[in-house]
């Protein structure tokens, strides 16, 4: 049997030696797990144009995600009523830069919807734009998000790139694995020909109104009704920046 | 923890061979006779959630085995030293560490297996195969060997995991190896695939099958491999 003072500086030198290993480590590795997440983000976002980028993503090494990055893609930052947001209220909101990379989705859905702010990416390929706007909503188990690309008449969707945090695999996973359901948005419209906004909705048992409608995932139907939903709302905060660039 | 079984080495003061029969079958045992998996029956919880492809499952059999053979070394190196009434915390100590560093480590240089296997690098902390080998084997026994039997456990269990993921993927995604440069396509309605369903005679019938993809599946299949490892292998045969 050990005393209890031995016990007790034990514990207190071997969590000395664990604590400071384990921060010499963590902040040695931090520039480069940011590095990595912020390349995974980029990623993300470049997968909503893969059509006119002509490349898959997967396939672009991390130097040329962020060359393309670079050299085609125009960020900022606006808010709910399309304005332009200063550089200052986005750094109040601690975040790294002030940049549309920047901004966490997943802390701006906390907000009341009057507040937040909303990313856009322009992506410009020979000359001709797109934008690509987050959306973030919910699905059957925990969050699900995407990037949503649309051509330059801000009613055709380029393409779009979905993620989640805890779909089922091979159920509502597949809005992420399966590369046939983002694809199946490509070409479908927002708005209809009166002006009027539709948004794309994920229909169960397939697609009724080929503009303005996609297949559902057999066995997903909350998730794809999550996807519908997040499209619904997600879209429309972005039309009144639509509107003032029209 | 409780279904460990204890493995004591007896104390010989005798020089012995730095690798010989016994520390062959330190490593050979828990391929078959002594599994953790399927004999033991530890480490399920991750065995059934990380097995749908075989890429995470290898990263997380690496890791699970680098965690075991360090910590069992780790521990063996303190055994005289680690005060028997907090043993328990010191070992959480100890895995929970190397976990950690196993989590900065993919974070940094593996990002997309990091992303895959998300909460379960963590969870490797309350796998019980570790805590099972610390109190069972490293406590009791020399740093070397102790060392070699968490590679020989950690193997054990990455075996099963491979195996099971090999079969889950094919049947249930089409595809082996997904997400890495050795990507191959297995079974599927295309030309791409090494097996086309769609020309095949023998394979038309076939459809991905999306309960392989679901966690209940590894459970059959980890069934129908206990049933097939104890009706092989004598020594496993209950008597009662």
């Amino acid at each position: 049997m050990h005393s209890t003072g031995y016990i007790i500086k034990f514990i207190v030198t071997l969590t000395g030696i664990v604590a400071l290993v384990l921060a010499f480590m963590a902040t040695a590795l931090k520039p480069r797990q940011d590095r990595n997440e912020a390349i995974y983000n980029k990623r993300a976002i470049l997968a909503a144009v893969e059509g006119p980028l002509g490349k898959e993503v997967k396939n672009l090494t991390d130097l040329d995600v962020q060359e393309v990055f670079d050299n085609q893609v125009e960020q900022l930052v606006v808010d709910m009523t399309g304005a332009t947001v200063d550089d200052a209220v986005i750094l109040k909101r601690k975040y790294k830069g002030t940049l549309a990379e920047d901004i966490d989705m997943a802390k701006e859905k906390k907000r009341p919807e009057s507040e937040r702010l909303l990313p856009v990416f322009i992506f410009d390929q020979d000359g001709k734009k797109y934008y690509i706007i987050s959306v973030r909503g919910n699905g059957l188990w925990d969050e699900i998000w995407g990037n949503i690309a649309l051509e330059d008449d801000l009613k055709t969707i380029a393409g779009t790139a979905f993620d989640h945090k805890g779909e089922t695999p091979g159920l509502g996973g597949e809005i992420k694995d399966n590369p046939s359901f983002p694809a199946q948005f490509k070409g479908k419209k927002i708005i209809d020909d009166n002006g009027n906004y539709t948004s794309i909705v994920v229909r169960k048992g397939g697609a009724r109104n080929p503009t303005f409608e996609v297949d559902g995932i057999s066995g997903a139907t909350i998730t794809c009704d999550g996807v519908t939903e997040m499209l619904y709302r997600g879209i429309k905060y972005y039309e009144p920046y639509f509107n003032s660039i029209k | 923890m409780a279904e460990t079984t204890a493995v004591q080495a007896p104390e010989v003061k005798k020089k012995e061979p730095v690798f010989g029969k016994k520390e062959r079958k330190l490593l050979t045992d828990p391929l078959d006779d002594n599994n953790p998996i399927t004999v033991q029956v530890l480490g399920i919880c991750s065995a059934l959630a990380v097995t749908t492809l075989v890429l995470p499952s290898l990263v997380m059999s690496v890791a699970v085995m680098f965690v075991l053979a360090f910590s069992n070394l780790l521990t063996s190196l303190l055994r005289n030293s680690i005060p028997k009434q907090v043993r328990m915390i010191v070992q959480l100590i100890i895995i929970a560490t190397l976990v950690t560093v196993v989590e900065l480590t993919l974070k940094a240089f593996s990002f997309d297996v990091y992303k895959k296997l998300s909460v379960f690098i963590g969870l490797i902390i309350t796998n019980c195969i570790i805590m099972g080998r610390l109190e069972a084997y490293a406590m009791a026994n020399k740093p070397w060997r102790s060392f070699l039997d968490g590679i020989g456990n950690g193997l054990g269990y990455g075996a099963i995991l491979v195996m099971v993921a090999v079969i889950r993927e094919i049947f249930g995604k089409g595809s082996l190896f997904a997400g890495s440069a050795l990507e191959m396509k297995m079974i599927g309605a295309s030309a791409e695939y090494w097996i086309d369903t769609t020309q095949s005679t023998f394979f038309g019938w076939y459809a991905p099958n999306n309960l392989m993809v679901l966690s209940p599946a590894a459970l059959l299949i980890m069934g129908v491999m206990i049933w097939v490892q104890r009706s092989r292998n004598t020594k496993l045969i209950d008597i009662s």
